[in-house]
């Protein structure tokens, strides 16, 4: 979707006015703590994989998106794939309590399970039987597509020409995953772009911007 | 007090609830972990131990332990930039959020950093917890557009013959940058290295320095 979750690019977000590495606190709040560890260590409802939390997270409105923090996200996210599960309703969300005699579940990660699920979460690769449509050095083309649901095609690389810097081999497609359609892995690749190609004929002449980009985000060019 | 900060309205999908909820994060994120923990979603015992990880064991350490590797062990260097999840696999560093690692060398020549426009992703199982200005909009934003400007902002200037490379992590892909090793530091041994490096340099928006350190 074109959502405001799209940055690459904007203009006007203002200053970087980045904390000075070792005077920044690990957590801003002691929400902001609490936040984390339910995000890793909490239960989501049948479908919710990472591409479809972060296609939630892409909904929240623009205005809010803006307004609120990272770990605020989470938290909005959260309550949005309860809802969205048919895990709570309205009334629970709107009280943060469970209503009386409502499901409960018994598989919550226990502590003693952290250290496992941290070490083996998050591995996307899939083995595929296809070969390649594309090589190291090959130059490509993205696709213009604007699809109203979860993508990682930026639009600031829409139909832009790149040259292929990397192939990682099979991933789990974002596009497909997010909307219960399944894991549909495809061959993914890194793209380098000169800022030109991007940016137009007054941006530096030597820096480039690389992206992940799976195979039926490209054509050849 | 209401707890609804808008009026209810029907969002499509998904994105349906993000407006139910209480004005304050803090008070949102209460409600969710009693509503959770009386669902038996989460186990506040687990959310201590998630914490307890990334404030003790997961942090930028893991990954400075691996430069200074690379700097003072050229065949581990070589094997970091072929494939870095086998170099890293000895150390005990892949997980969440850093399970397919590329490392990028900066040079003289080439000034790598990293990014993600979409939403904040992050080597978080080499470099710990992100640092609150990588996940806002200023600097995912504006990284891919001026990074030259981006980066002055941290005290670096670049020069004009540079090449910068900036990263986005638009897949599950996670980058980390191997700084150069810094002049006047031939002496040092792995473990002196190792306390050089900074955070901020593996994301590619400083250089390690011997005289900045020697001044922390």
């Amino acid at each position: 979707m074109n959502g405001i979750h799209d940055l690459g690019g904007m203009h006007g977000m203002g200053p970087i006015a980045p904390e000075k590495e070792g005077e920044e606190p690990l957590w801003h709040a002691p929400w902001e703590a609490r936040m984390f560890g339910m995000r890793r260590g909490g239960t989501l409802p049948p479908g919710y994989n990472i591409d479809r939390w972060r296609h939630v997270r892409e909904l929240i409105p623009p205005d809010l998106y803006l307004q609120r923090s990272y770990y605020d996200h989470w938290c909005m996210s959260y309550f949005a794939a309860l809802l969205d599960g048919g895990w709570a309703t309205e009334e629970e969300i709107a009280s943060g309590h469970a209503a009386p005699g409502s499901a409960k579940r018994n598989d919550a990660m226990r502590p003693d399970q952290v250290g496992q699920a941290q070490k083996t979460g998050g591995r996307f690769a899939r083995a595929l039987d296809t070969p390649p449509l594309f090589a190291i050095g090959q130059r490509v083309r993205t696709r213009n597509i604007n699809p109203t649901g979860h993508t990682r095609l930026p639009r600031y690389v829409r139909g832009k020409v790149g040259i292929v810097q990397l192939h990682h081999g099979g991933h789990v497609f974002p596009d497909s995953n997010a909307h219960k359609a399944g894991e549909a892995p495809q061959h993914l690749y890194t793209v380098a772009f000169p800022f030109r190609e991007l940016w137009g004929p007054d941006a530096s002449a030597v820096d480039e911007a690389c992206a992940d980009l799976w195979e039926s985000y490209l054509e050849p060019a | 007090m209401s707890l609804q900060e808008h009026p209810h309205h029907h969002a499509h999908g998904a994105g349906h609830g993000h407006s139910l909820v209480p004005s304050d994060p803090a008070l949102r994120t209460k409600a969710l972990e009693s509503l959770l923990t009386e669902k038996g979603l989460v186990d506040p015992a687990a959310i201590d131990a998630w914490i307890d990880a990334y404030e003790r064991r997961i942090g930028p350490r893991r990954g400075a332990a691996i430069v200074a590797r690379a700097w003072v062990d050229a065949d581990f260097k070589r094997r970091l930039l072929q494939d870095a999840n086998a170099a890293i696999a000895p150390f005990g560093f892949l997980g969440r959020e850093a399970q397919h690692v590329v490392v990028l060398e900066n040079t003289a020549a080439i000034h790598n950093m990293i990014v993600c426009t979409l939403c904040s992703c992050y080597p978080w199982g080499l470099l710990g917890l992100p640092p609150r200005w990588y996940k806002a909009a200023p600097y995912r934003a504006r990284a891919v557009i001026d990074p030259r400007g981006v980066l002055r902002e941290f005290g670096l200037e670049l020069d004009e013959a540079t090449e910068v490379r900036v990263w986005d992590s638009t897949a599950e892909i996670r980058y980390m940058v191997l700084p150069q090793r810094p002049e006047g530091s031939e002496h040092m041994t792995e473990e002196q290295l190792a306390e050089l490096v900074t955070r901020d340099s593996m994301i590619g928006v400083a250089q390690v320095q011997v005289a900045k350190a020697a001044a922390r």
